[in-house]
This record gives structure tokens, sequence and C-alpha cells, in this order.
């Protein structure tokens, strides 16, 4: 199952019987990276060690320590402005479009370096999608949509074309509502059909890893309550992260969740965001270690 | 306790008060009343003057010192020539401008800013000067094509130019940032995303742009007195090479035709001037219509 | 997946990316020597000015050329005061802008705060029409309309002829006065609406509305506008051609013919002027003269707009 890499020396496989994980990354560790009771996650996939951004001078988000494990999905929650999309759109190398953002520490995939030499941009966002918070179809067709992803990175034919766009929607469960019309303007959809059209779009280069970005804010009640099945249904295909500021949706559909909250440093005029601490899902709802965690979950603060 | 204040509201303007708004807005009509007017009498006098020499003839002769068998064939095939290649031309390099400055160079750089300082400059060089730069660089000078349609189009793209690259750019700048965040989340590089999802998407803008470049090409004059299209051509150009006149300069000519009859052919030639003009408006707007999405 | 490369753990780009990656840099490379191109077009302007400007200084002495009151650098034997054109110049563009800025203000005030939707969707269009009416069109209509009927019925001085400086600075503020329109009426969108909505509920009327507030806050893109007319009428050449003569007389009165800089540069191309003759140069000296004079009025409106743009944030 695993086809690790060499470069793998830093990457910690599953089973997780180890309460922290390598010494040398724990330097400015704000809280253990705990990994809970010894269940059998999936493998780790992605990691990021003391990952931090800056936009210009200000230091929006540090310390970010987290482990992204397959068949499951991660929840990142806080208050707003503690740098959780800005970390979410580390994970694809977004902020690589954003001129004055300066991202520090590392992120690894399967072993590799995404900011290192031997990671091109591109391929990144191939293997690790994002879903965005307002859906964004282009302005084509249904169709052209989910095909524009397998296009851009090779040359399939028309049947293979097909074949994957059919693919892509079934497994976002938009299939059945688009099949006869696939030829019509994306926007002629609704917003939860065209956000589950994105994750279709995404999925079409199949990636390794999705992102999303509170991908149900703009949406209604019941468009919600579909795409989160849909997040259950496909994560053992795909290892979801989510970003959300919805407290209950991340207890109702993640397994694990990562806390963050913003603190002003001792120099600094605006708030960083930092990461509080990170666990089970179930641990960190219930139980949870740090009091910052508990005072935000029981809606003290935040 | 009672109130003392009466409970009227009524009009308590003075009636100074109220003669000054009167004769305010009085100025006010005044003013578009005189545009109004100008439009009306203009067109109105035109097609008097013209309507006469309204005929088919019109567009089968060509320009003569005798007013009964002038008409404006040579000029309207100089027009098409001369427009349509400094339109392709201008579009070329305003849409290769626009993609540079707004997807690649970096705002803040100095080329960047200088770029765009010199369109800015452009924009209000006096359409005279351009003849001037054309006589001294492109009739004679190092390009050496004297008084041909070729010389005529470069001068009008680099007249048109830096209005094509303005409409360009907002056109560019109006696709939203999320189309491109979404096919760069899908590994599409910069010049994937431009070519397949943000050009398409402003086309709409740019043709429009380009038909109003184009419009301004066609009812242009003074530059091309410099560059010898006033002359009398009594046949339709063949090559970049030929000798022409384009319909603006035709009314030109026969507007200082010391012969009366004179006056109701450049009516006339006016009035078909108009007519293009007005059709190739219409088509901007049509498309602007057609291609506005919501996005 | 057969399609899309296999997947391994690299994130490396395949042979094909690699190719696609070399095209793109050309493409960047390609795009931004197609845009310095734009650069490239300025300077020719400058340059195709400066020399034979040179040269004609070297001929004509510069106190003749600031000096004199007789320009007559066509005939034998040439002279070369500059005056008489700058005089035009500055008389046709003093009665154009006398009728496109305060015609153009107007018109702005009615369409912001007079006019109803449906006069606003007539009106518009048929501004726009009237901007888009080509020079020479208006040339024609200075000639045969303005100058018989509306010229020499106005003036009170003297005789106004066929051709005159008045007819033709008619025209040009007719011609010019959409545009100010447009610039005015973006001045005055500039206004915040909260700013005009508390005077009226101060209880002002729109006279008061207008002529107090929203003159006043959107003065500066109002100047900058009438600059910019300025501008637009001092390089208009086509009408001043056609109805303002050929005589380059020194004289204040625009019941005359007049000739401005732009016409003369224009004038003197219908005749073929044979290169390098003194001829030849003054069209270069003259049209140095115009596109400094514009060129520093653009500057100025634009340093108007920025450096006393009302701060509304």
């Amino acid at each position: 199952m695993m086809v690790e890499e060499s470069k793998d020396a830093l990457a910690v496989s599953a089973p997780e019987t180890n309460a922290s994980t390598t010494s040398v990354r724990d330097v400015n560790v704000r809280i253990d990276v705990q990994s809970g009771d010894g269940r059998t996650a999936g493998e780790m996939i992605m990691e990021s060690v003391d990952l931090q951004v800056h936009y210009g001078d200000f230091l929006a988000v540090r310390d970010v320590n987290l482990k992204i494990h397959r068949d499951e999905i991660t929840a990142l929650i806080g208050p707003s402005g503690c740098g959780k999309s800005t970390i979410l759109r580390c994970f694809n190398r977004m902020n690589d479009l954003i001129p004055t953002a300066k991202v520090g520490g590392k992120i690894y995939y399967r072993g590799i370096d995404l900011y290192g030499p031997e990671a091109n941009a591109g391929e990144v966002r191939r293997r690790i999608g994002m879903v965005f918070q307002k859906p964004n179809p282009f302005p084509k067709s249904i169709y052209e949509n989910v095909a524009f992803g397998p296009r851009v990175h090779g040359k399939p034919s028309r049947a293979e074309t097909d074949d994957l766009v059919e693919r892509s929607l079934r497994r976002a469960a938009l299939w059945e509502e688009v099949k006869d019309r696939l030829k019509q303007s994306a926007f002629s959809l609704s917003g939860g059909q065209q956000q589950r059209l994105c994750i279709a779009r995404a999925l079409a280069v199949d990636p390794d890893v999705l992102l999303m970005d509170e991908p149900c804010s703009a949406l209604d009640p019941i468009a919600t309550a579909r795409i989160e099945d849909l997040m259950h249904e496909i994560k053992s295909q795909y290892p979801i992260v989510i970003v959300t500021h919805n407290m209950q949706q991340a207890a109702r559909v993640s397994d694990r969740t990562a806390f963050f909250n913003t603190e002003i440093g001792a120099n600094a005029t605006r708030p960083t965001g930092v990461l509080v601490e990170y666990d089970q899902t179930r641990k960190i709802f219930s139980a949870p270690a740090d009091e910052r965690t508990e005072q935000y979950i029981s809606g003290r603060m935040g | 306790m009672s109130l003392t204040k009466a409970a009227s509201l009524q009009d308590t303007t003075s009636t100074a008060r109220k003669l000054r708004d009167r004769a305010f807005l009085g100025t006010l009509w005044l003013a578009t009343l005189i545009a109004l007017l100008t439009l009306i009498v203009l067109v109105f006098t035109t097609f008097v003057d013209g309507r006469g020499k309204l005929n088919l003839d019109l567009l089968r002769n060509f320009p003569s010192p005798f007013p009964e068998d002038a008409g404006i064939q040579s000029a309207l095939f100089g027009s098409l020539w001369v427009v349509l290649t400094s339109g392709i031309l201008s579009l070329f390099f305003a849409i290769g401008s626009a993609i540079y400055l707004e997807e690649f160079a970096n705002p803040n750089s100095r080329v960047q800013r200088l770029i765009t300082l010199n369109i800015q400059t452009l924009a209000g060089v006096p359409s005279i000067v351009y003849g001037v730069l054309g006589l001294a660089f492109v009739v004679r000078g190092p390009l050496g094509w004297g008084f041909t349609v070729g010389s005529a189009s470069v001068v009008l793209t680099m007249m048109v130019l830096p209005m094509m690259i303005v409409a360009s750019r907002e056109a560019l700048k109006a696709v939203p940032p999320s189309l491109r965040e979404g096919a760069y989340a899908l590994g599409a590089t910069r010049w994937q995303t431009i070519s397949k999802q943000v050009l398409p998407a402003a086309t709409g803008g740019i043709a429009t742009g380009s038909i109003l470049g184009v419009s301004r090409a066609l009812g242009e004059s003074a530059p091309l007195i410099l560059l010898g299209a006033l002359a009398y051509v009594s046949s339709n150009p063949s090559g970049f090479d030929s000798d022409y006149t384009v319909l603006p300069l035709l009314i030109f000519k026969y507007a200082t035709e010391a012969q009366e009859e004179f006056r109701a052919v450049g009516a006339a030639a006016i009035i078909v001037l108009l007519v293009l003009l007005v059709a190739l408006n219409l088509l901007a707007i049509v498309i602007r219509d057609k291609t506005r999405k919501s996005w | 997946m057969s399609v899309l490369e296999t997947q391994s753990a690299s994130l490396q780009p395949s042979g094909r990316k690699l190719r696609q990656q070399r095209f793109e840099r050309f493409v960047v490379v390609a795009l931004a020597v197609i845009a310095t191109s734009g650069v490239l077009v300025t300077t020719g302007v400058v340059f195709a000015l400066v020399g034979p400007t040179i040269d004609f200084f070297r001929e004509v002495r510069v106190s003749e050329f600031l000096g004199s009151t007789r320009w007559y650098p066509l005939y034998e034997p040439p002279e070369f005061g500059v005056w008489p054109l700058v005089v035009g110049t500055f008389f046709i563009m003093l009665i154009a802008v006398a009728i496109a800025v305060p015609g153009g203000l107007g018109i702005a005030f009615f369409l912001s705060e007079y006019a109803s939707p449906r006069v606003r969707r007539v009106l518009k269009p048929l501004l726009e029409i009237l901007a888009g009416i080509p020079t020479v069109v208006f040339g024609f209509f200075a000639l045969y309309f303005i100058s018989p009927n509306v010229a020499s019925k106005i003036w009170p001085i003297g005789e106004v002829g066929f051709y005159s400086g008045l007819a033709a600075g008619i025209t040009v503020g007719l011609m010019i006065l959409p545009m100010m329109t447009t610039l005015a009426e973006d001045a005055m969108a500039a206004v915040p609406r909260a700013l005009v909505d508390g005077a009226y509920a101060l209880g002002a009327t729109k006279r008061e509305v207008c002529t107090g507030v929203i003159f006043q806050a959107g003065l500066s893109g109002i100047i900058a506008a009438a600059v910019i007319a300025m501008s637009r009428a001092i390089g208009e050449t086509t009408i001043v051609l056609l109805a303002a003569g050929s005589d380059a007389v020194f004289s204040f009165n625009p019941g005359n013919p007049m000739q401005t800089m732009a016409s003369f540069i224009g004038f003197a191309g219908l005749g073929d002027q044979p290169v390098d003759s003194t001829g030849y140069r003054t069209i270069f000296a003259v049209g140095s003269m115009l596109f400094l004079i514009t060129f520093g009025l653009n500057v100025m409106s634009r340093r108007i707009v920025n450096r006393f743009r009302e701060a509304y944030e």
C-alpha cells in the first residue's frame, strides 16, 4: 500500500503509536502534536512542519504542524483572522499567486518538499485540488468545466474526455442531475449544484488530496447537507482538508480537527494566527487539552 | 404645555429663490437643447443637401472634376483597406500589450509604469501630430513608403493603439479573479489560464473596444492630410503600395471645391460615412449585449 | 486515470509539460516586446519632431519666430513670426471652451440631478452619437450652416466673412461638448452620494445642491475636464482648416479668417513641401510647439486631479 520514497526519512507512516513524532521539528511547538489512542488512521500523506506565512512584514500565522492522513477528513477551525484559509492555501501553493506572501517552514507531500526545487507548482495543484468558498465555475458549459483540468494536463481523446467527465460528475453526485444538459452553461445550475460541479472539476484530474475552503458557507442548509454526505462518500478515495467556521459542521464531518486561534505578539499590532491544538475530532470536542480550545468550542470566544 | 410651532409644512421658499431655481433649470435646458439641436440640424441639413445625390451612381463613380460624374468608390475602398488593416494591426498590438501589462508585468515595476504613462501621453496627442510623425518616419525617412495605403495604415494604427490598449486592459480587468483562481487550482499554467479562460471571457470587451477603434479610424481626417490622401484618386487600391484616398478626405475635398454642386456630393458622401459609423456602433452594442455574462 | 500521466509520487512535470513551459517563456518575452513597442511610438514622436525642429531654428532666428507678427513661411520671401498662429489658436480655443465648458457642465448637471431615467435613456445615446461624428462632418457643417446662419448673425463687431475664426470656434465648441459632458459627469459621480443627500436633507433645492455642493466637491475633476477640453480644442485641425480659412493674419477679431498651429500644419500638408525645404521644417517646428502645449496641458490636468483630489475616504 505504501510506496514511499527514500526521502521519507522524515515522514511517519501509520500506525502511529508514538505520542510525539520526531523531536527535531518540535522546537517552537505550542501544543504537542498528539495523535490519539492509536486508532488506525490511513497513512500520512501530507505534513506541515513549523509552517508560517508572512504578508510583507506582517506575520499572519505561525507554528503550524499538521499531519494529513488518507481516508480522513481533517477540519481546520477557529475564529476569523486566525489564518486557516491562509494555511490551506499553502498546501497547494496558491499563496504563490500573492506577491507579498512569504511561506516559511516546510510542507511535505509524500515526503517531497512542496516548496522545494523538485516540486512544480502546476503538478502540485493537480495532486492537491481545491474547492473554493464561493462556487466559481468557468463561464462555459458543464462539460467544458469538468474537461478543462484533464485537457490542461494532457491530450485526452474525445472518448476519453467523455468518460472522464461522466466519472467525475458521478463521483461528485451530480451526474444524474446534469447528464442531459452537459452542454448548458454552468451558470444554469443552482448554487449547490455549482459547488458540486466545482468538486467534480477538481476530481477530474484525479488528485491525491482535496482541499476545501469553507465550501458550504455560500449554500443553503439542504445543499450543505448534500455536500457533507458527498464528503463522507469520497473521503476513502480523496482525503479532505476542510476549513470551516461552522463548528457543528466540523464535528459532524471530520475525523481530525485542528483548532487555530489569534494572538497579538509582543511587538505586533495585528493578531497572528497560531495552531493551538490538533487531535481526533472526538477528543477536541469532548475533552480538549487546551483551555483556549475549550473556550472556543463552548462559545465563549471567537 | 402647548405647541407653539405652527403645524404647517407649507412651502416657505422666497420667490427670489424660486426664480433662481427656475432660471438655473432654464440654462440647463438651454445647454441640452443646444446639443440636441446641433445633432438634429446637422443631420437634417446634411440629409437635405445630399439626398439628391444618394443613388447607386454615387457608389459606382469615382471622383471627378465634374460634379455630375462624381462618386465615392475609390474613397470607399480606400477606407476599407486602410481601416481594416489598421484595425487588425492595432488589435494585435493592443491585445498583446494588454495581456502583458495586466497578467504578467508586476504592477509596481518601473517598466509597467513607464509603459502605462506612455500610453496615457499618446492618447492625448492631437491627431495631426501623428500625421507629422507619419510624414517623417513612414512616408519619408526610414520607411520611405510614400503616400500609400501602407503608410496610412501604419499611422492610423499608432493613433488608435492607445485607446485600444486601454479598452483591452479594462476588458481583462473585468474578468473576476475567481476565474483565474479556479484555473490555477486545477494546475493550469499562467498562459493556459490566460489563453483558455481569461481571454475568452474578455472577448466581448475586447471586441467592442476594437470596433470603437475602427470607427475612430474610419472618421479620421487630419493625419491623413499629411499622408497624401487628398490626391485625386480615380481607382481602387490594389495593394499596400497603392495611391489611395479615404471617405473623410474626399468629403474634405468636396467641401473645398468652388462649385456649388459639389456641396451636394459632399453631403451625400457624409451620409454614407454616417451610415457606416452607425452600423459599426450598432454592431458594437449587439456584441456587448450578447457577450454580457452574469458572473 | 489512463489519460493522465501515471501517478508517481514525483511532483515534476512531464516532458510535454516541460515543452509547454519553454513555450510559455517565449510567449512572455514576445508579449513584452509587443508592449514596449507602444513606448517606442512615443519616443518616435519626440524624435520625429526634434530633428527638423532644430534644423528649422538653425535657419530661422528665434527672435523672428517669437518677435514678429507676420507669418508667411511658404511665400517668397518667407516670414516666420509665429504670433498669428498663437493668437488664432488662442481665440478659437477660447470660443470653443466658452461653449463647451458651461454647456457640458449644464448638461452634466441636468443628467445627474434633474433628468428622469427615461430622459436619460434617450439623451445619453444621442450625446454619444454626437460624440462619434467625424470632425470633417463638423467642418462641413461649420462651412455651410454655422458660418452663414450663426456666426455672421451674432458677431457684433464688423463683418463676418465666409471664413472666420468665430465659425470655427463655435463648431469646435459644439464638437467638444459631448466629451466635456462625459468628463464632467464622471467628476460629479465621484462626489459621494452621502454629501449630496445630506444637502437635500437640509432642504436645499436642486440648484443649490448643484452649485453649492456638487460643483465645489467635484471641482478638481471639473477643472481637469476643462483643461482636457482646452487641449482638445487647441489640437483640432480639420474643422479649423475648413472653416477658418488660411489667412494667418495677426488679428484679435475672430470675425476674420484665422489660422491655428494645427490648421497651419494641415494647410502646409495640402501642398507638397519638398523635403528639406524650410517650409517642410516649419511643419515640424509648429508641430513641436503644438505637441509641447497639449502635452503640458494634459500633464497639468492629471496633476490637478491627483494633487487636489478631495479625499473622501
